[in-house]
This record gives structure tokens, C-alpha cells and sequence, in this order.
């Protein structure tokens, strides 16, 4: 029972909730959820050395996805942070919009533990389907974001299938859909193009995940219209565990014909280039973030291509780098739009007069999503640069490398605007003690693994 | 402990006392309420460390080549990353330079500066850190860790207390910079891969094939092409000179170009030996066209902070060719280059902030004809500019003359043309020379220089006519260095 600690207090969490969206109690509804959130977090953590397999190895408990749930379970405790006082959402919906977002992190929790293709499909789905839901959820519903919600669901439905499609053929070559099946039945086919085949559009679901390319066409639409918080949620915790099966799919092809990776180079190299080449024109500072996530999906991938533990290691340890200084800028965006509405480039600016410690914290941000030493994107990249390197895939570290300056251009413009434009009207923003702890602890965390990321990483190599 | 290294002998950690205190002092501005504190207290910081960078010059072991006060700790143990500081002839004077120049800064900024005081001398206190670690840090993370982290407060620099087109300037000159630096870690990535650690001095010298170091030589080129910057490469500095308020520009010309410099001595001279061979007489070509291009461009310009600018493309031309000359006079010659830019150049940018707080133009003509009106600052002035092109007795002409020698004994054409390119300077310093001292009557009421002026002019001025009378105690602690190098590139070539 402990070693299913983390999934219990999520699932508990979500039906306490539920129970509370029959009735009409709306008051003090976020305090509840953040103490919640933290006693779940403490939980992750508590039963992060808990080892063992249920339901005949289709759900399998180890260090690895234990310390996903720690991420995972840190990225729900700081969304519902966000949540703070925020009159993004209709009071009505609060109860439900917690729930939802406890049963995602309940499915992505699952997910890395599923070790068995079925459980996995269950996971993933428990986890959209949550998300589906709350993705039209904002104040002031507009056809903006019923439209986004139903393009993330078509687009989650088109994913699935191919998804499924790809299981299909790997089940037909293994005559199983268990993982550790595969692993050993697999590498007969790997030389057979069918092989390569299955493994990569069963890949395909996640890719979507992470708003990857060739899936990444939902990203722009859904940040943008969803609200504040959702966007936080979706552009950063669903990409933990889309990492986490990627490595895990990934090693299942870990003896692949090189086309494999050269497939897996194609699709990292061109979602980099597109996600900061559309980077540079967007004005809204949401869409900024959502081009910017699918570049970095390409980052990851770096990691995932190399096949290799420390391609791995590294992929984990960027991912979670990523969730840290992607959630401070969004963070920023929170607090900057009152009334839960959307925030431009051009809005930030004069924002070092009126709140210097938020312009601090996206420029941090900023840089580290660039990666410019000493914040935690530089060592990330420097991490899955090498790590692909050592496998001998120089051209997507150039590619990677020249990738960095172009996306330069408009994380700088986040910079500038921050800092070196004069804002028309400026008047001080007052951040709340509340507030101004999540920022420290944003700034913190950025710094702290980029100047000593071998705690964090060196778990991580213990870990694949 | 280490072969190349000669551990730290003093009671504390020398080298990181020096690259850290400014970044305690910027943390302890962070508290500051008042500007008039912030400012205080920077420059209490700069004047620390000041004295603090001298005891290295005091304990520093003219006898050997090895890196001194070396201190070695693991950083990031999984990938054989280490916190590995260590300093020689070569870097002594680089890391003195810019604790020099960081008072000087803070003092020339004291009221020029007048919004958001703290920050900006938070930027410069940061920009000391990187800066002194980018010369002390053998391991090739830390340098590179240093050397963009530099980055961000120059571009702060810039972008907020900048002139009119400081956006443009500020970004140009970051993406530029960046753009080198990602082909720099790829290439660091490759030295590791190859060798299985970061460690500079264990990369040098080594059996690495042709075309391996042609590869690595062209992106290490590169970046510190940019850096330098060497004549294709060179159209952010005269945008970002300009446009950053006066400390910014001292920076970047007296230190940021000479990391340039540093990097082709420290790193493409002895990883890639056989590639710098090879493309020697390339680099020097560039070098002399930007010699000759920067003087010409150097004639047609009316903005004063622009000609300085320019007139740093053509003076680095002169040290990367020196450099690439191959010789041990050019080596001299050019590490002296370095160091007497720095001063010149900075001093220079002094001189025209000096000007502009009290004329709020930059323009030649608009500051025409001061020598009535500011005589003792068109003395300073006068020395800087005749410094600048290399007149006898003056610190530059030690350091071209040393260049002009290593070049000729290897091509006759380059120094012939470098010659052509030495005139020129003389030609374009003396017409500014001229303009500003007697350019016309001028019946304005104009300040001359105040005592916190001369604070920070005299010592460079100094130093401008200590080095060129007497350069031996310079020579002596860079001579180790470099002849170990020479001789060491001649074993190794052989």
C-alpha cells in the first residue's frame, strides 16, 4: 500500500473535491487545495525508494517513476499555487477545475508507472480527457476557447489513434503488450522497417504531449486560449511524463538500425527550428511560450536520440529544469494579468519599475529558456548537447546550437521589454508576501541548478 | 598536485577572493537604499579588489610557466567537470587591467549615471566577476560559463542606460557574441569527447588528427573572431561602442576585445597547433585589412566614441597579427598590444564621457576647439591620442614595434602594409587631435577637469608613459609564459 502513496492521496485529493462540487461551499476552496497539494508533494517524496510490480507487471513501482511523481506532483502543487485569488475562473467551476486537474496529474501519475501498453493507453486518456475538460473553463467564456478545446481534443483523439495503430503492429510482432515482453522480443524486428514503424507512431501519442512536431499544431491555439493557470499546467506537467515514456519507448529501440534516430533527428531538429523561427514574430506572450515549448520538445529529444543513459539522465534532468523556468515565466503572466486576461509582449513594459522582482524573474526565465549560463537551461543544454554528441549526431547539436541564437531574438525581447522599455502609464505593482516567496523561490531554483546541477542530475543517473 | 599547476601558496583562495568579492558587494548592494549608498559601496568593492589583484603581481613567480595559485575543486564530478582556477604571465596583467578599470568605471559613471543607480553598478560589479574569471579558469566549462555570463549585464549596459539606438546596438551585439559562443561549446564538447575532460591545460599539445583541429580551430576562431572583433566580423562593436553610456564602452574595449586576443593565445595556439599553422597567413591577411580598412574608416568619422571604435578594429588587428605572425616578438608584441589598448582605448573613452557629461554631444565639431576652455583636460587628452597612434616614448609604440618585428620576419608584405596602417592611425588620431584642441574660436563656459576626474585619469596616464620608457618589468613576467609556449609550438611542429 505505501509504494501507492503518491496515486492514493492524488486520487483522494481529486474525490474530495468531487464531493465538493456537489454541494455549494465555494469559500477558502484554494487554501484547502494548496495545503492538499503540499501534503501530497510530501507524500511523493516520502515514498520516492518504495520498489515493486502490481497487476502482473503491467504497473511497475521503481526509483525512476517515483521520482517522476515528485515532479509531477510539485507541478500540481505549484499550479494550484497559481491559482491564488485569481478571478480567471467562474467561482462556480472551482471545485470541478481542482478535481480536473487532481485526475490529470492522478493519469500522468499512472503513466510513468504503466508499464503495459493498455495501462499506458488508460493513463494517457485519464489524463486528457481531464484536461479537455478544463481547457474551455475561463471567465467570460468566448468561442476562442471552446474552439481551442475542441482542437485539443480532435488533435488528442487523431494522436491516440495513431497511437493505437502503432501498438497494433507491436503487439502483432511481440504477441504481447508487455513492456518487458517487448524489450526482449523486439530487437528481432528492429532491423525490419515494420519495426521502426510501430515503435515511432506509437511514440506519436507522446510526441503530442509534448507538442512535438509533427503534433504541435494544438500548442499555439489551446495556450492562448485557455486561462492562465490551464496554460501553466498544460505546457509544463503533461511533458514530464511524456519524457518519462519517451525514455521508456525509446529504450525499447535502443538497438535500432540508425534510421530510427535519423527519423527522431528529423522530427527534433525541425520542431526547433520551427518553434523559434514562428517564435520570433508572436505578440502574445502565451503563444511566445507555446513555440518556444515546441523548440524545446525538440531539446529533449536530443536527450531521447542518443539512446544512451546519459541521454537520458540528461533528457529527465532538462525536462524538469524546463518545468522549473517555464512556470516562472508563466508565474509572471499570472500575476501581471488581473483579471485572468491575456498578456502581450508589449505589456511587459516597464515592468523593472513597476515590479522589479517580477521582471527579475522573467528575465531569469527568459535567459534560462535560451540558455545562457549560469541558470539551469545552460547546464541542461549542456548536458544534452554532449550526451548526443557522444553518439555521434553532431549535425542536430549544430542544428541545436544555432537554434540557441535564433531563439535568442525573442527571449532578449522579453528582456528588453522588461527592462529597457519605458511603459506609457506605470504604476507600482504591490506583490504579496505570498507572491513574492514563489518568485524567490523561482529565481532560486533556476540559479541553484545551474550552478550545482549534479545533485539533481547525479539522481538522475542513479535512476536510468 | 596537478603537472601543469602550482597550487595555491597563500592562506586563502587568492584567485576566487578576486573574481568573488565584486559579486559579494553586488549582492550587498541589493540592500542598498539610497544611491548615494549603492554607489559607495561599489566603489568601495572595486577599490578592494584593486590592491587585493596587485598581491598576485607581489607573489607572482616570474620563474616558471606554470599556472599559479591554482585551486582545483570537482564541480560537476559525473562529467568530469572541475572548479580549476589558475593564472600566468599571460593572464596576470588581463585580470590587473580590469580591476583597475572596474573603480574607474564605477568613479566615471558617478554622476553621469542618474537613473537606477544600484542596478547599474550591480552590472558592473557583475561584469568584474565574469570578466576576472574568464582569465583565471582552466577548465573549459568555467570559461565558458564566465564568458557568457558576461553577456547578460553588457547587454543590461547597453539596452538600459544606453543612447538613442540602444536597442539596436544592445541586440546586435548579443546575438553576434552568441552567435560565436554556440560554436565555441560545440566545440568544447568535441575537445571533451575526444580527450574525457574539460580541463584546458590537459587539451593542449596533444595528438589530435588535421581535420579534427581544423574543425575545432574554425569554431574556436570564430567566436573569438567575433570577440576580438577581426574585419568581417567587426559591425557590432561600432554600433555597441557608441550607444553604451561610458563604463560599457570601457569595458568592452579595454577587456571584453582583449578576451578575443586571450582565447586565440590561450586556446587555438596550443589545442590546435597544426591548424593555426595552417591558417596563419589567412588571419593575418584579415588582420591586415583591418588594420588599414579601420583606419580608413576611422577618417570619415564626425562621431567621437564611433573613431575610437573604429581605431580598436584597426589596434586589435595589430595584436592578431602578431599573434598569427608565429613569432615570440609578435607574441610579446601583441600581449603587450592587449594591455596597452586597454589602457589607451580606455582612457579615450573616458575622455569623450568626460566631454559629453558636459556637452551632451559626441560630435567632433560640437566639441571643437576646447583648449582654451579645458586645458588640463585636452593634456590628458593629447597624451591619450598620441599614445593611441603609437608616438615613441608612448606604451603603444613598445607593443607595435615588437609586432612590426615578429611580422616582418615572416612576410614583408604584411608589414609593409601594417606600416601603411600605422600612418593612417596617426593621421586620423592627429585630425581628431587637432579639431577637438583648436578646431575653432569657442567663447563657451565649460568646466574643466574635477579632482574625481583626475582620480581616475592619472594612472592611466602613468602607466601610458611608465610602459613606453621602461616595458622590462612587463616583458619579464609574460616573457616564462611565452617563451614555454614557443617552444613548446617548435617541439611540437617539428
Amino acid at each position: 500500500m505505501m509504494m501507492l502513496l503518491p496515486e492514493l492521496s492524488v486520487l483522494c485529493f481529486s474525490v474530495v473535491f468531487l464531493l465538493i462540487s456537489l454541494g455549494d461551499k465555494r469559500d477558502n476552496l484554494i487554501n484547502m487545495a494548496k495545503s492538499f497539494a503540499i501534503m501530497i508533494f510530501a507524500v511523493s517524496i516520502l515514498a520516492v525508494y518504495k520498489e515493486g510490480t502490481l497487476f502482473s507487471g503491467a504497473y511497475k513501482i521503481n526509483f525512476v517513476s517515483q521520482l517522476f511523481k515528485i515532479i509531477l506532483a510539485y507541478g500540481l502543487c505549484m499550479t494550484l499555487f497559481f491559482l491564488n485569488g485569481k478571478e480567471e475562473l467562474e467561482k462556480k467551476f472551482l471545485p470541478e477545475f481542482i478535481m480536473f486537474l487532481g485526475f490529470s496529474t492522478l493519469g500522468l501519475m499512472m503513466l510513468v508507472s504503466a508499464d503495459e501498453l493498455i495501462s499506458m493507453v488508460i493513463a494517457l486518456e485519464i489524463s486528457s480527457y481531464s484536461l479537455y475538460v478544463i481547457v474551455p473553463l475561463r471567465a467570460g467564456q468566448t468561442r476562442l476557447q471552446l474552439e481551442a478545446s475542441m482542437k485539443y481534443l480532435f488533435f488528442g483523439a487523431i494522436s491516440t489513434g495513431v497511437m493505437l495503430y502503432g501498438m497494433s503492429y507491436i503487439y502483432g510482432m511481440t504477441q504481447s503488450t508487455f513492456l518487458t515482453d517487448i524489450l526482449y522480443a523486439m530487437p528481432r524486428y528492429l532491423g525490419q522497417p515494420v519495426g521502426i514503424f510501430a515503435i515511432v507512431l506509437t511514440m506519436t501519442g507522446f510526441f503530442f504531449k509534448l507538442s512535438l512536431f509533427p503534433m504541435h499544431f494544438w500548442a499555439p491555439d489551446i495556450y492562448e486560449g485557455a486561462s492562465n493557470t490551464t496554460t501553466t499546467f498544460i505546457a509544463t506537467v503533461p511533458k514530464i511524463a511524456a519524457t518519462a515514456i519517451l525514455i521508456k519507448l525509446a529504450a525499447i529501440a535502443s538497438s535500432a538500425t540508425p534510421q530510427f534516430v535519423n527519423v527522431l533527428m528529423v522530427v527534433a531538429g525541425i520542431s526547433m527550428t520551427l518553434g523559434n523561427l514562428v517564435g520570433l514574430v508572436q505578440k502574445d506572450l502565451k503563444r511566445l511560450l507555446a513555440y518556444s515549448g515546441i523548440a524545446h520538445a525538440g531539446y529533449i529529444m536530443l536527450g531521447i536520440l542518443a539512446l544512451s543513459k546519459d541521454g537520458y539522465a540528461a533528457a529527465m534532468f532538462y525536462i524538469t529544469v524546463y518545468l522549473i523556468m517555464n512556470m516562472a515565466a508563466f508565474y509572471v503572466i499570472v500575476i501581471l494579468s488581473k483579471k485572468g486576461e491575456n498578456i502581450l509582449v508589449g505589456d511587459l513594459a516597464g515592468l523593472v519599475k513597476k515590479a522589479p522582482l517580477l521582471a527579475v524573474t522573467i528575465g531569469l526565465a527568459a535567459f534560462s529558456l535560451a540558455g545562457i549560463p549560469p541558470t539551469g537551461g545552460f547546464t541542461g543544454k549542456l548536458f544534452l548537447f554532449t550526451s548526443a554528441f557522444q553518439s555521434g549526431h553532431l549535425a542536430i547539436v549544430v542544428i541545436g546550437a544555432v537554434n540557441t541564437v535564433i531563439s535568442i531574438f525573442y527571449y532578449l525581447n522579453i528582456v528588453r521589454m522588461s527592462f529597457s522599455k519605458e511603459a506609457a502609464v506605470s504604476e507600482p505593482l504591490k506583490l504579496t508576501s505570498h507572491e513574492q516567496t514563489l518568485c524567490y523561490i523561482f529565481i532560486f531554483l533556476i540559479l541553484y541548478l545551474g550552478i550545482y546541477p549534479f545533485g539533481l542530475l547525479g539522481i538522475f543517473k542513479l535512476a536510468v | 598536485m596537478e603537472k601543469y599547476l602550482m597550487m595555491n601558496t597563500l592562506s586563502f583562495p587568492m584567485l576566487s577572493t578576486v573574481i568573488f568579492l565584486p559579486l559579494a558587494g553586488a549582492f550587498l548592494l541589493l540592500f542598498m537604499r539610497s544611491d548615494r549608498a549603492a554607489k559607495i559601496t561599489a566603489l568601495i568593492t572595486g577599490i578592494i579588489n584593486f590592491p587585493l589583484s596587485l598581491i598576485l603581481y607581489f607573489k607572482f613567480n616570474t620563474a616558471t610557466h606554470l599556472f599559479q595559485f591554482g585551486e582545483h575543486l570537482s564541480w560537476i564530478p559525473s562529467y568530469n567537470i572541475n572548479y580549476i582556477l589558475g593564472i600566468d604571465g599571460i593572464t596576470l596583467f588581463l585580470i590587473i587591467l580590469t580591476t583597475l578599470l572596474t573603480p574607474m568605471c564605477i568613479l566615471c559613471s558617478w554622476t553621469a549615471i542618474e537613473t537606477r543607480v544600484k542596478e547599474f553598478m550591480f552590472c558592473i560589479l557583475l561584469m568584474e566577476t565574469a570578466m576576472v574569471g574568464v582569465f583565471c579558469a582552466l577548465d573549459l566549462i568555467l570559461f565558458y560559463v564566465f564568458w557568457e555570463a558576461m553577456l547578460v549585464p553588457m547587454y543590461l549596459l547597453i539596452a538600459v542606460w544606453g543612447g538613442p539606438r540602444k536597442d539596436y546596438a544592445s541586440i546586435k551585439f548579443f546575438i553576434y557574441t552568441l552567435f560565436g559562443s554556440v560554436f565555441l561549446l560545440v566545440a568544447i564538447i568535441a575537445i571533451y569527447l575526444t580527450t574525457g575532460s574539460f580541463n584546458i591545460p590537459e587539451a593542449m599539445f596533444r595528438d589530435y588528427s588535421f581535420s579534427f583541429q581544423t574543425w575545432v580551430f574554425l569554431a574556436f576562431a570564430l567566436a573569438f573572431a567575433i570577440k576580438v572583433p577581426m574585419f568581417p566580423f567587426h559591425t557590432w562593436l561600432p554600433a555597441a561602442h557608441t550607444e553604451a553610456p561610458t563604463a560599457g564602452s570601457v569595458f568592452l574595449a579595454s577587456v571584453l576585445l582583449k578576451m578575443g586576443t586571450y582565447g586565440f593565445l590561450r586556446f587555438c595556439l596550443p589545442i590546435t597547433p597544426k591548424a593555426s599553422v595552417f591558417f596563419a597567413p589567412y588571419i593575418m591577411a584579415l588582420s591586415v585589412i583591418a588594420i588599414i580598412y579601420g583606419g580608413y574608416v576611422c577618417l570619415s568619422q564626425t562621431d567621437m566614441k564611433k573613431l575610437i571604435a573604429y581605431s580598436s578594429v584597426a589596434h586589435m588587428g595589430f595584436a592578431t597579427l602578431g599573434i598569427f605572425s608565429l613569432t615570440l616578438f609578435g607574441w610579446q608584441g601583441a600581449l603587450l598590444q592587449m594591455l596597452n589598448h586597454g589602457v589607451t582605448t580606455g582612457a579615450l573613452f573616458l575622455c569623450v564621457g568626460i566631454v559629453y557629461e558636459r556637452t551632451h554631444s559626441r560630435e567632433i565639431y560640437d566639441n571643437a576647439g576646447l583648449g582654451k576652455i579645458m586645458p588640463a583636460f585636452v593634456g590628458f587628452f593629447g597624451l591619450f591620442s598620441i599614445s593611441s597612434f603609437a608616438f615613441p616614448g608612448t606604451n603603444n609604440f613598445v607593443g607595435e614595434l615588437y609586432i612590426l618585428v615578429g611580422t616582418f620576419k615572416v612576410s614583408k608584405v604584411a608589414g609593409f602594409l601594417s606600416i601603411v596602417g600605422a600612418v593612417l592611425a596617426a593621421a586620423y588620431m592627429l585630425r581628431l587631435l587637432k579639431q577637438i584642441v583648436w578646431g575653432r574660436e569657442d567663447k563657451r563656459q565649460i568646466a574643466d577637469m574635477k579632482a574625481r576626474e583626475y582620480v581616475f585619469l592619472i594612472p592611466l596616464a602613468v602607466f601610458v608613459i611608465w610602459m613606453g620608457l621602461f616595458p622590462k618589468p612587463f616583458l619579464a613576467v609574460i616573457d616564462s609564459s611565452l617563451v614555454h609556449l614557443f617552444g613548446q609550438m617548435q617541439a611540437f611542429l617539428r
